[in-house]
This record gives structure tokens, sequence and C-alpha cells, in this order.
């Protein structure tokens, strides 16, 4: 027993066949789902929070059982700036084309003037991408919270 | 009551059996280890039949013209995609957490304590 538990401290963490395995297949499904929330967001339960922490929860579980620098080379800290910047620039560049159309803040039907869908469709669409800018950015800052927190602020090596 | 009621019911019965068996295996079972056994296989049998007779029952009145019908055979697919996620998910988070106990030294259960 006590031998075994030496053993089993002297391992990384990450070198689990079994957690390997399964997180392995398991990933492509988290993130598919992640997207099917963000997508059908208006006519189910879900949105563009839901489904962006379901996408963050995906690197997150890789994170935790193949380590933070695997994680780090799927999706690197400067990608997570720039993606944590571009979430909330979609959502307010929505917003703000709106105006720009001659219609309020984040008042879809102006859209209509760009590209001519018609006004009921574009509701719709407009919604579609507020919601994923929204998910963009809550998916980059979950990661990136974990990893600020799993790695006491340093982010090169944690749990 | 059809046949295909009848098979839903043995389902639930079978399902709610295993919950019962699970939770009373983490009630009564002596330690950390075995009561995660009963909790990661009790829960991971009953959670697929009690999900599997949920989406035999939404193939009731099948018929092949209803639109109405190919959407309960969608959300059937659906559900049956969750006993699967469940089927891989559980058992392994289960190993996690056995793993993670058995690294930082619970001792398993004797019947007899060994002198030391």
């Amino acid at each position: 027993m006590r031998e075994l538990q030496d053993e089993a401290k002297l391992r990384m963490p990450w070198q689990d066949v079994i957690l390997q395995t399964s997180v392995r297949i398991l990933i492509p499904f988290i993130q598919l789902f992640g997207l099917y929330v963000i997508v059908h967001g208006h006519y189910s339960p879900g949105g563009g929070f839901q489904g962006g922490v379901i996408l963050g929860s995906a690197i997150i579980l890789m994170a935790l059982v193949f380590g933070l620098p695997a994680s780090k080379h799927y999706i690197s800290e400067n990608t997570n700036k720039v993606l944590s910047v571009l979430g909330p620039l979609v959502y307010c560049g929505v917003g703000a084309l709106c105006i720009l159309c001659g219609g309020y803040f984040l008042e879809y039907s102006a859209l209509n003037t760009i590209v001519p869908l018609g006004e009921i469709q574009w509701h719709s669409m407009g919604i579609f991408l507020v919601e994923v800018g929204v998910g963009i950015g809550v998916m980059s800052i979950m990661i990136r919270i974990y990893r600020v927190l799993s790695s006491a602020g340093t982010i090169d090596q944690g749990l | 009551m059809s046949l295909l009621s009848w098979i839903v019911t043995f389902f639930l019965m079978a399902g709610v059996f295993f919950f019962i068996v699970g939770s009373v295996g983490i009630l009564r079972f002596p330690d950390f280890y075995s009561r995660l056994h009963a909790a990661g296989k009790c829960d991971t049998l009953a959670t697929a039949l009690v999900l599997g007779a949920v989406a035999l029952f939404g193939l009731r009145d099948f018929d092949w013209n209803s639109f109405q019908s190919w959407e309960n055979l969608r959300v059937s697919l659906k559900v049956m995609m969750i006993v699967l996620f469940v089927y891989v998910a559980s058992p392994s988070a289960t190993h996690a957490i056995t793993k993670a106990a058995f690294i930082v030294g619970v001792e398993p259960w004797e019947k007899r304590k060994r002198n030391r």
C-alpha cells in the first residue's frame, strides 16, 4: 500500500491512461455541444453565456488531465487575450453598426440597409451574432480565470 | 397496456432499483473506496436504464407520415447521447476521485486491523 502510494506520487498527475483516453474521446463532443448551445440559444434553453462556459470547460478539462502546458499548446496565452478582446468587440460592434445604419443601439432591423435579408430575419440573425460574441468572450475569460488561479499567477506550471 | 408500455415500465423499475441499491451502498458501506464503488457503478447503470426508458417512451405511437413522430425520434436520439456521455464520463470521474484519495493517503477499510 505505502509503496504503491509513493509510486503514484512520483508520477505527474496527468500521466493517467484512463482519464486521458476518456477525455480525448469526450472533448470534441463537449465542444460540439457548446456550439450547439450557442447556435440554438434563441429557440431552447441556452445562449452565449452557457455555451461559452461549456466551450471553456472543455479546455479546462484538457488542462486538468493533460497539464497546463498542453492546453497552452492548444490555445496559447496570446490567442486567449485576442479572443477575450474579440468577444466584447463583436458585441459592441454589432450594436454600433446598428447605430451607424440609423437605428438605436442593438436595433437589429436597421442592419437591413447593409445586407437586405428582411427585417424579421435580421432580428434572429443579430441576436445570433451577439450571442457568438458573448460566447467567445466568456470562453476565453473562463480559461484565463482557471489558468491564473491554478498556477498562482504565473501561467507556466499548474494543475 | 401495450407491449412498449410494459418494456418502459420494466426499464424504469430496474433503474429505480439500481438507484436505491446505490443509495443504500453509499450510506452503509464502511469506507470511502467502497462507497465510491457503489456510487459510480449503480448510478451509471441506473441512469442508462431510466434514460433508455424515457427514449423508448418518446417512440410511442410512431407514425412514418407524421412530422411530430420524427421530432420525438430526434429527442430520443439526444437522450441516448446523454446515456453515452454518462457511460464514458461517470466511471472515469469516479476513477479520478479514487486515485486522488489514494495519492493523498486514505486508508482502505479492513475487517481486522493490521498490527503495524
